[in-house]
């Protein structure tokens, strides 16, 4: 059963891995450049991350070449370390302002 | 390859340190990890290209050695700037410390790697650990907003250079930089070839955020100036040189074929222009130093962008030396820099140029350093950066690109102006009520300063040092 998987994942076109893992990359960029909630960016930010797991892993697949999933398990283990330093600072945030939104922070300027 | 390891151990056996009452024996200990490091590192020089074998993910070699070495030495010559930490209760110096060292970790592997899975996690090493750094001001806002903003910027960019990491992956059905280089050149599958550009060109964009260059700035003042100036220094040196370096090695290793340079120059040498141009019109209109030497270090990396427009083909060659060569001199000048800034604002509360007015009554030495540091990054003879920026161009015009250089003069005319203002703040202008107390300097910190002029000095006067080693 192990060694089918990438038959399953094969019986889906290639193409429709990339376009479906392009939407999904476009949809977090959209999100990151409009929402105004530094919690809601950061999930926008996961999704493109996740966007990049999904295509390596059809091409991983396809190519029969195990290297993409085994890139996958690296950028889940940095999202995860990432994600503990990002809501530190968040939290850190919030704790001086009470709230996360990004536009209360405006300091900074030219 | 040696000194990652001694970094990673060293950094962490130094987190235990933190459990001691008194911070008065990290500064010292920092600067003997450093110090050992250094030397370790150059133990390598001219081993030939060392690989783990049957795991080629990491290459030391000459160019990873030279950059790791100006990577250690700007980390050793910064380290004195922190000691007021050393002083501070709330601070936690050996966390910092700690964070620094793991950040020269990424640093490291992204001047050697050969897989882009290293290349990736040594953005991340150095990121994550600047980021937590850029926050390290917890009460204050100013840090507060540096590190979120860098943050939420610097993870979206990642994404950016995965995704373009993923197209090139699916394009040529490898990580490795040779053999991807391989599978560009010979066009088994000739309908994979935009999904290749498109990966290129998003790896390109994701770099260039994090070397700071035009039109993916727009962080780079404000993270610089809400980040503590400790810091601030340390990104605008290690980070940059580091991000410099893995561009050079992606551009010359992976796509040096014909084709795939019809997509990659254009976009690249665009880039290049839009930096420089930023960058010094940027400075011009700072009144803050810091927001100055900010956009000053935009200006930079397109001065560096210019050797990578020029490349040769080759990690050795007049290119890769000009970088190393423009490297070390912008490292060396920039941290003196930020010393000076870090001493005269925190013994007087303020950034901008009016708080060095008398510097040169007050504390001569200061103003005599920060004057050689503003003269070699405006890159006046016998100063090391006035040879940084003639071997760049020397570089660029045996390639054909004249225009390029001739714009490139202009803007550093441009640089001048905003380079000798705080000269004319420190050496014309009586210091006011605020600034008539000398800034309290130790000793090491001075003999930090003098040695970091004698440097830049040494560069101006004997280029031959350094340019010919690649």
């Amino acid at each position: 059963m192990d060694q089918n998987i990438p038959q399953v994942i094969q019986t889906v076109p290639l193409e429709y891995y990339v376009f479906f893992a392009a939407t999904l990359f476009s949809i977090g960029v959209l999100g990151v450049l409009t929402r105004r909630n530094a919690i809601i960016i950061f999930m926008c930010v996961e999704l493109m991350l996740n966007a990049v797991n999904v295509l390596l892993t059809a091409f991983s697949a396809f190519r029969a070449d195990p290297n993409g999933q085994v890139f996958v398990f690296f950028i889940m283990a940095v999202a995860a370390a990432e994600v503990a330093v990002g809501l530190a600072i968040i939290v850190m945030i919030y704790r001086n302002l009470q709230s996360t939104d990004v536009n209360l922070l405006n300091r900074l300027k030219f | 390859m040696n000194s990652i390891i001694l970094l990673s151990v060293l950094g962490l056996g130094n987190l235990f340190l933190g459990f001691r009452r008194s911070n008065r024996l990290l500064l010292p200990i920092m600067m003997l990890i450093l110090g050992l490091v250094l030397t370790v590192n150059f133990l390598d020089w001219n081993t030939g290209a060392v690989q783990l074998i049957r795991f080629p993910m990491l290459t030391t070699d000459n160019f990873s050695v030279a950059f790791t070495g100006i990577i250690v030495l700007t980390a050793l010559l910064l380290v004195p700037f922190s000691q007021r930490y050393v002083l501070d209760e709330e601070a936690n110096l050996a966390e910092y410390y700690s964070l620094l060292l793991f950040s020269l970790v990424g640093a490291i592997m992204l001047v050697s790697y050969n897989h882009l899975l290293m290349l990736f996690l040594g953005i991340e090493t150095l990121s994550i650990a600047m980021y937590v750094l850029a926050g390290s001001d917890k009460r204050n806002l100013r840090s507060n907003e540096a590190a979120l903003k860098y943050f939420l910027m610097g993870a979206f960019f990642t994404g950016i250079l995965l995704f373009g990491m993923a197209l090139v992956y699916g394009a040529t059905g490898t990580f490795e930089l040779n053999q991807i280089s391989f599978a560009v050149q010979n066009p088994v599958n000739a309908s994979l070839r935009p999904m290749l550009y498109i990966g290129m060109l998003l790896m390109l964009i994701g770099m260039s955020f994090k070397v700071g260059a035009a039109p993916f700035h727009f962080w780079t003042p404000d993270v610089y100036e809400g980040t503590p100036t400790f810091f601030t220094a340390f990104m605008s040196t290690v980070v940059k040189v580091a991000g410099i370096a893995a561009l050079l090695k992606l551009l010359v290793q992976v796509f040096p074929a014909a084709s795939a340079q019809g997509v990659w120059l254009p976009t690249l040498t665009a880039i290049c222009v839009l930096t420089l141009l930023i960058g010094n019109v940027g400075a011009v209109v700072q009144t803050s130093l810091k927001r100055m030497l900010a956009y000053s270090s935009i200006s930079h990396a397109g001065y560096l962008l210019i050797a990578l427009v020029a490349y040769n083909g080759a990690l050795e060659g007049p290119s890769a030396n000009a970088v190393l060569f423009y490297s070390l001199a912008y490292s060396v000048a920039t941290v003196a820099a930020f010393g000076v800034l870090k001493l005269v604002a925190d013994a007087r509360q303020r950034e901008d140029y009016n708080g060095l007015n008398g510097l040169a009554k007050t504390n001569p030495l200061l103003a005599f350093c920060l004057t050689v540091s503003m003269l070699s990054l405006a890159g006046i003879p016998l100063t090391g950066g006035f040879f940084g920026k003639f071997f760049v161009f020397a570089a660029a015009v045996e390639n054909g690109y004249i225009g390029l250089v001739i714009f490139a003069l202009l803007m550093s005319m441009v640089s001048i102006y905003y380079y000798l203002r705080p000269i004319i703040a420190m050496y014309m202008r009586d210091a006011d009520d605020d600034t008539a107390a000398a800034v309290p300097v130790s000793t090491f910190q001075s003999g930090a300063l003098l040695l970091l002029a004698l440097l830049t000095v040494l560069l101006g006067v004997l280029p031959g040092l350094v340019a010919g080693v690649l």
